[in-house]
């Protein structure tokens, strides 16, 4: 707004008090990750990267990190794919029954993933997919669908029909106005998905808890147990390693968002 | 449009996919947990009668309930703040501002919920420090109870009751505030009579969001409850793999699903459901 009406004393106290709520609790891992000291500390005498090192040199810890990657990269294609194609679809037919469709698509950010998550510790075991790569991958995929559809149905919206029906018109098959005029403008919303995707599978815990336990042991999960467990500053280490991550990957997305606007 | 006639097959092609994974490995297993609420461990509905024979089953939903609506009311309160604040900032500070709300939401839930541990608890950092500054002389229970867990939901839904009432307020002229202002009216007036009636629609969008999102809660409470206060998704995992009782687990999911429709079907008359959850924009 410019300034031209500004905020009051209470209310920018207000505001200023919620977001240090917000953000000081997420930065105090930062110092505890760097203690020298063998438990959940503030650094005593000096800062130390040991727990770091304790991190990065556990077969546990990155192998729970390598298949928390592995599948959230396989979730997200399955995300992508399905999630892309559906907004398309739905923006270009736009009746009554693609709005249905989309509320359908909708019902994973709705229902608690805990409804979902039992559902599928009972489905999947007859299925054989309990404890496997696939079945964390299938559920990961499924539950992302609806950020892909959400971006890429925001980045439609920016998009003139026109386009297509001339491509269309002028002879194009469905592919290949797919592949030349549509999937180009909406790439960004289709990125951000994606982003959106691999952070919800990469993040996801309560359904592993449920249809994984050997096999697939995930970097959440395995974070879930140490906090149970034995809280030592190892984990705040990881904590730390995760807080980047995040910020890598938003940062990447608002490069490329830029890009395209730019 | 003709041509959507002509040419439809090959578009409705396109929606498949993702039709045919959600039916068949999202609907069909919740559509297997409502089944099962009613044929274990017999067919009828014994397990529903609970909710009003057994007193578990009703504190629990009473506990429920009640960390939920203070959770909202108090991330509706400090998120209303923070998107007034950056409704009147200037761009440069506005984008600040949002980073503010934006990291957190997506920073892991296990991680912000580890930080609070580190903070809270009995030889926390927040413990050790007013100790250490003579201000208390006992640790104080800051966490495994109904107040961690508060802190802890408040603290993970201020973003989502930021984004929708930030959609509603850029939507408010600031002529309006001004003029309000130039005809007289104080600080206070413009505030209560113009800013705060026509920010409501979207004050009303994310106190849905922000309940619905907390009923069914599991990652958080779970950690800063201790086990000692049980919320219902927490109550529903101990069910299926601790004691093995898929009919009062399955009944309960069922009525956290009603739950939260009957809430979004409530308010559906009042806010435009889909601009809650971003879609269709």
């Amino acid at each position: 707004m410019d300034g031209i009406y500004s905020p009051g004393a209470a209310s920018r106290s207000l505001a200023w008090a919620t977001a240090f709520y917000l953000v000081l609790p997420i930065l105090i891992v930062v110092p505890v990750a760097l203690t020298d000291q063998r438990y959940l500390s503030l650094p005593q005498d000096g800062i130390s990267f040991r727990h770091f090192a304790t991190v990065l040199s556990s077969p546990e810890w990155l192998g729970s990190i390598w298949q928390s990657f592995t599948i959230a990269v396989a979730a997200t294609i399955l995300s992508v794919t399905a999630g892309t194609l559906c907004a398309i679809g739905c923006w270009r037919i736009s009746r009554r029954t693609t709005e249905l469709v989309r509320v359908l698509m909708l019902l994973p950010l709705i229902i608690p993933s805990i409804v979902y998550a039992i559902g599928l510790y009972r489905y999947f075991g007859p299925l054989g997919l309990l404890d496997r790569f696939l079945g964390v991958v299938i559920a990961h995929g499924v539950t992302g669908i609806p950020y892909v559809v959400i971006t890429v149905s925001t980045a439609l919206a920016a998009f003139d029909p026109r386009l297509e029906q001339a491509a269309r018109g002028m002879g194009a098959s469905l592919s290949q106005t797919l592949r030349w005029v549509i999937l180009p403008r909406i790439a960004p919303g289709i990125f951000s998905g994606a982003i959106f995707a691999f952070i919800h599978s990469w993040d996801e815990l309560v359904m592993v808890l449920f249809i994984a336990s050997r096999d697939v042991f995930t970097l959440p999960r395995r974070i879930w147990d140490g906090i149970n467990e034995n809280l030592d500053p190892a984990m705040a280490a990881v904590a730390v390693l995760l807080i980047l991550f995040t910020l890598l990957l938003l940062l990447a997305d608002r490069a490329l968002r830029r890009r395209n606007e730019g | 449009m003709s041509a959507a006639g002509r040419t439809g097959a090959g578009w409705w092609l396109l929606i498949l996919p993702a039709f045919l994974l959600l039916v068949v490995f999202y609907v069909a297993p919740i559509a297997q947990v409502l089944t099962i609420s009613v044929t274990e461990p017999e067919l009828g509905l014994g397990n529903y009668e609970r909710l009003f024979t057994s007193s578990a089953v009703q504190r629990v939903i009473e506990t429920t309930l009640r960390i939920c609506l203070i959770t909202t009311v108090l991330a509706l309160l400090l998120g209303y703040g923070i998107a007034y604040a950056i409704t009147l900032a200037r761009p440069r500070a506005q984008g600040w501002w949002i980073l503010a709300v934006l990291v957190p939401l997506w920073i892991s839930v296990l991680v912000r919920a580890f930080a609070w541990v580190t903070l809270l608890r009995r030889q926390g950092l927040v413990n050790n420090a007013l100790l250490g500054a003579g201000v208390i002389d006992e640790p104080l229970p800051l966490v495994w109870n109904e107040f961690g867990i508060i802190v802890g939901m408040v603290h993970y839904m201020v973003p989502f009751a930021v984004l929708p009432m930030l959609a509603s307020m850029r939507e408010i002229d600031p002529r309006l505030l001004a003029a309000a202002r130039g005809l007289g009216a104080s600080r206070g007036e413009v505030f209560r009579r113009v800013f705060l009636p026509l920010s409501l629609p979207g004050v009303i969008a994310a106190g849905v969001l922000v309940f619905i999102f907390s009923l069914g809660f599991y990652i958080t409470p779970a950690i800063l409850g201790g086990g000692k206060t049980l919320m219902v998704a927490e109550w529903i995992s101990l069910q299926i793999l601790d004691l093995i009782r898929w009919g009062l687990g399955t009944m309960m999911a069922t009525m956290l699903i009603a739950a939260i429709l009957v809430t979004l079907l409530v308010f559906s008359r009042i806010v435009d459901l889909r601009r809650i959850f971003g879609a269709g924009a």
